[in-house]
């Protein structure tokens, strides 16, 4: 039954994104909540409905394709419209359904009073619907749609206050970097297209057709395949090198950004890649660069995070941070790992924007956490879920970050493709991770409140609608983990196993021994307390040795605090370069292209010039003097008519005579 | 003798000296009744050749009635003309051909 109404699932937001969009300013805010909200609400309950259907089948059989519609025919190259539903795809339609609807709910009251609301809903839906479209794709050039999709609804809503110029600037940025790992992604399946094509004859970009022949394309091509998917893979989901948009996406509303950084946008580069999991693994090259970008931006991003003071900076590097981990992940071949660290991170890290929301809109709009602190009183549901939040990043065992960072470093240690190297960087990251997000916690709800009296008499708890959502995700940081208990515990990795079939074709991680995989929990474990240990003695104990350190490390936290000089670097290099070019280019198109149209203009009027002459000496000479030649004539042979009838006939006579002697003689 | 000695040529001789007169008073003359007057002359050197050839060669009378007819047709020619001229002399009181130019070009 369900499989026939597979494409309700990202249609429904569609609806909803068209009804608001279009008419959502003539109706009350009710409505339009009621039409944002239930048209998600609606996608998650027939992803669930999705996901009972598919667990009730056997394990080999939970596959099918709903084809809507035959999208574009061209002899024998065919791309439909069509849905593929795979254990992959359903888990990511109920995070991005799921996570998604808990985030339109909060924001009915985050975005109370906002003169754009009806808008705002409508662009939320549509990131909605652009997500969805994405992972149910059966194809990659219908996932392309949705890749552009959201990465347009980024720009809309990252610039969603334009006026503001910085808010503007921050969606053009998103939108532009976007494009730059776009080119590549599409390079990246062109070629692929291409070589397949050239190869068998059939030209197809679905998933199935590109499995069943991409054992005949060289490992070359696929490795540079690979790396150029993983291009438009740095974009979207914010890697080194063009991870620079989304600490900038801070910018949208705080909603926004937990919608773009857990459910939906930067997971699309992780949804890739473990959706092309079987050419990745053809191509190992690929993979080992895609783990090391992975681990370099899992630490580099966490030292930066280390001295951010904006609430939401600190966050969003938490969340570069954490997408490296996810691609260490998918990048040593444990896909299901990945794809598990995802999930728990959609969990968490919107439990943790959407808790900076609170803190925020309980601030009137202050982001600063040196001007923050004592908060925990006032905001008792928003600490306690934020504190969850917290616990599940640093991966304190129990919550839900634990089971799948472990499990992906665990993975990176004993995987071929990843290594010691690799294993130590996403460590260090953890230790990082753990100390930057305890400093968060302690400098904004614990100790002195350091806000002026005016804001402080403001603080408040926010209202239900924002702190149900706050609930609910904190619950499944807390529990989500448990679905992906790795096997060191004696129980079935629940996760894994319903991720199996997708990777099944793949490589298999080698067998760990069950001794390691408990030395290495233990490590990270302890990695995760010493961070969490030292924050609380810089910060709660020793509270002049932040100040301190800094003074004594003044290079090193510059350099940290302006995130290494890397947009001033682009700023200077990239774009300065891009620059130069538009001078140069303007230079050909002002010298070249407009002398040519301007050379040709100008050789038209001398044309039209010498035509001229032409017509008026020539053409008009010849006419008048036609007329003055008859006029003259006419004067002289009007003296012939001199009115005297005997003149006439004289010339009569004469003419006879004449006649007559020519006759007669 | 007389008759047999007036041979054909001397009526086409005279009535071309006939005629070379009356083309003569047409062309010199100023008064408009003086070229009516040549151009009557004109006609009948051409009635003497009708009648001459008629004598001379027709064996019948068709020569000498055409030339009756054209008596006849000169009178009736004659008093249009000279209506014209009484007509020209009423509206510019002369019948000097050299004045009459109207219609000069």
């Amino acid at each position: 039954m369900i499989e026939h109404y597979i494409w309700l699932i990202p249609f429904l937001p569609l609806i909803g994104a068209a009804t608001n969009l279009l008419i959502g300013k003539k109706l009350p805010h009710a409505a339009v909540n009621i039409i944002a909200v239930g048209s998600i609400s609606l996608s998650f309950v027939l992803s669930v409905i999705t996901y009972v259907h598919l667990v009730s089948l056997p394990a080999e059989q939970r596959q099918f394709v709903d084809v809507v519609y035959p999208w574009i025919g061209l002899g024998s190259f065919q791309v439909n419209l069509s849905f593929l539903v795979d254990p992959l795809s359903t888990v990511m339609i109920l995070i991005v359904s799921g996570v998604g609807s808990v985030i339109h709910l909060y924001s009915v009251g985050y975005m109370h009073g906002d003169k754009r609301y009806s808008r705002y809903f409508g662009f939320l839906n549509l990131f909605a619907f652009a997500m969805l479209l994405l992972v149910l794709s059966n194809s990659i050039l219908l996932m392309f749609v949705g890749w552009e999709g959201v990465g347009l609804c980024s720009y809309l809503l990252i610039g969603f206050w334009f006026e503001k110029i910085e808010n503007a600037r921050a969606g053009m940025k998103a939108f532009v970097v976007n494009r730059i790992g776009d080119f590549g992604f599409i390079v990246g399946f062109l070629l692929l297209f291409t070589a397949i094509g050239m190869k068998t004859g059939t030209w197809s970009l679905d998933y199935g057709a590109i499995k069943s022949s991409i054992n005949i394309v060289p490992t070359a091509i696929l490795t540079i395949v690979g790396i150029m998917l993983f291009v438009g893979a740095t974009g979207k989901s914010a890697q080194i090198p063009l991870y620079i948009w989304l600490p900038d996406a801070m910018a949208g509303p705080t909603p926004v950004s937990a919608l773009i950084h857990a459910a939906t946008m930067v997971t699309a580069g992780v949804y890739m890649v473990a959706r092309m999991n079987f050419l990745y693994v053809l191509a190992p090259d690929a993979l080992r660069l895609i783990a090391i970008v992975g681990a370099l931006t899992a630490f580099f991003a966490a030292t930066i995070g280390l001295v951010q003071n904006d609430i939401k900076k600190v966050l969003a590097y938490s969340t570069v941070s954490q997408l490296g981990y996810m691609f260490i992940g998918v990048g040593v071949g444990a896909f299901g790992a990945g794809i598990f660290h995802l999930m728990t991170h959609a969990f968490f890290k919107a439990l943790l924007f959407l808790g900076s929301g609170s803190v925020i809109h309980a601030m009137s709009g202050e982001q600063d956490i040196r001007k923050m602190g004592g908060l925990a009183k006032k905001l008792p549901i928003t600490t306690a879920t934020f504190l969850i939040g917290t616990l599940a990043i640093t991966g304190v065992p129990g919550f839900a970050g634990f089971f799948s960072k472990d499990d992906i470093l665990y993975s990176a240690y004993i995987s071929p493709y990843g290594g010691k190297f690799i294993w130590l960087l996403g460590l260090m990251g953890a230790l990082l991770t753990a100390f930057y997000m305890t400093r968060l916690v302690i400098l904004t709800f614990f100790g002195k409140p350091r806000m002026d009296h005016h804001t402080a008499e403001h603080v408040h708890e926010s209202p239900k609608t924002m702190t149900i959502p706050l609930i609910i995700l904190a619950v499944l940081s807390a529990v989500g983990g448990y679905l992906g208990m790795p096997g060191a515990f004696g129980v079935h990795n629940v996760f894994a196993q319903f991720l199996e079939p997708v990777f099944a074709s793949g490589f298999k991680l080698p067998e760990g021994s069950l001794s390691l995989e408990w030395i290495l929990m233990g490590i990270s474990v302890l990695a995760a307390f010493s961070g969490i240990g030292v924050a609380y003695y810089f910060y709660a104990v020793n509270m002049e040795l932040p100040a301190k350190t800094a003074e004594s490390f003044k290079t090193a936290y510059t350099w940290l605090l302006n995130k290494y000089y890397v947009d001033e670097f682009y700023l200077k290099y990239v774009v300065g370069g891009v620059m130069k070019l538009k001078d140069l280019l303007s230079l050909f198109d002002s010298g070249i292209i407009d002398g040519a149209v301007n050379g040709t203009a100008k050789l038209g009027k001398k044309l039209s010039d010498f035509d001229g002459a032409f017509d008026r000496i020539v053409v008009d000479g010849a006419v008048n003097a036609v007329g003055d030649g008859v006029v003259s004539a006419g004067g002289v042979l009007r003296k012939l008519q001199t009115g005297l009838v005997q003149n006439y006939l004289i010339f009569a006579i004469v003419g006879i005579a004449l006649l007559l002697s020519f006759v007669l003689l | 003798m007389l008759l047999s000695t007036i041979t054909l040529s001397d009526y086409l001789i005279l009535s071309g000296l006939l005629f070379s007169i009356g083309v003569f008073g047409v062309l010199t003359r100023k008064n408009a009744i003086a070229v009516l007057m040549g151009i009557e002359l004109m006609l009948n050197a051409a009635n003497i050749n009708l009648v001459a050839f008629s004598k001379f060669i027709d064996t019948g009378l068709n020569g000498q009635i055409f030339a009756l007819f054209s008596i006849v047709i000169a009178a009736a020619e004659v008093a249009v003309a000279l209506a014209i001229v009484i007509s020209i002399y009423k509206t510019t009181r002369t019948i000097d051909l050299d004045k009459e130019d109207t219609l000069k070009g």
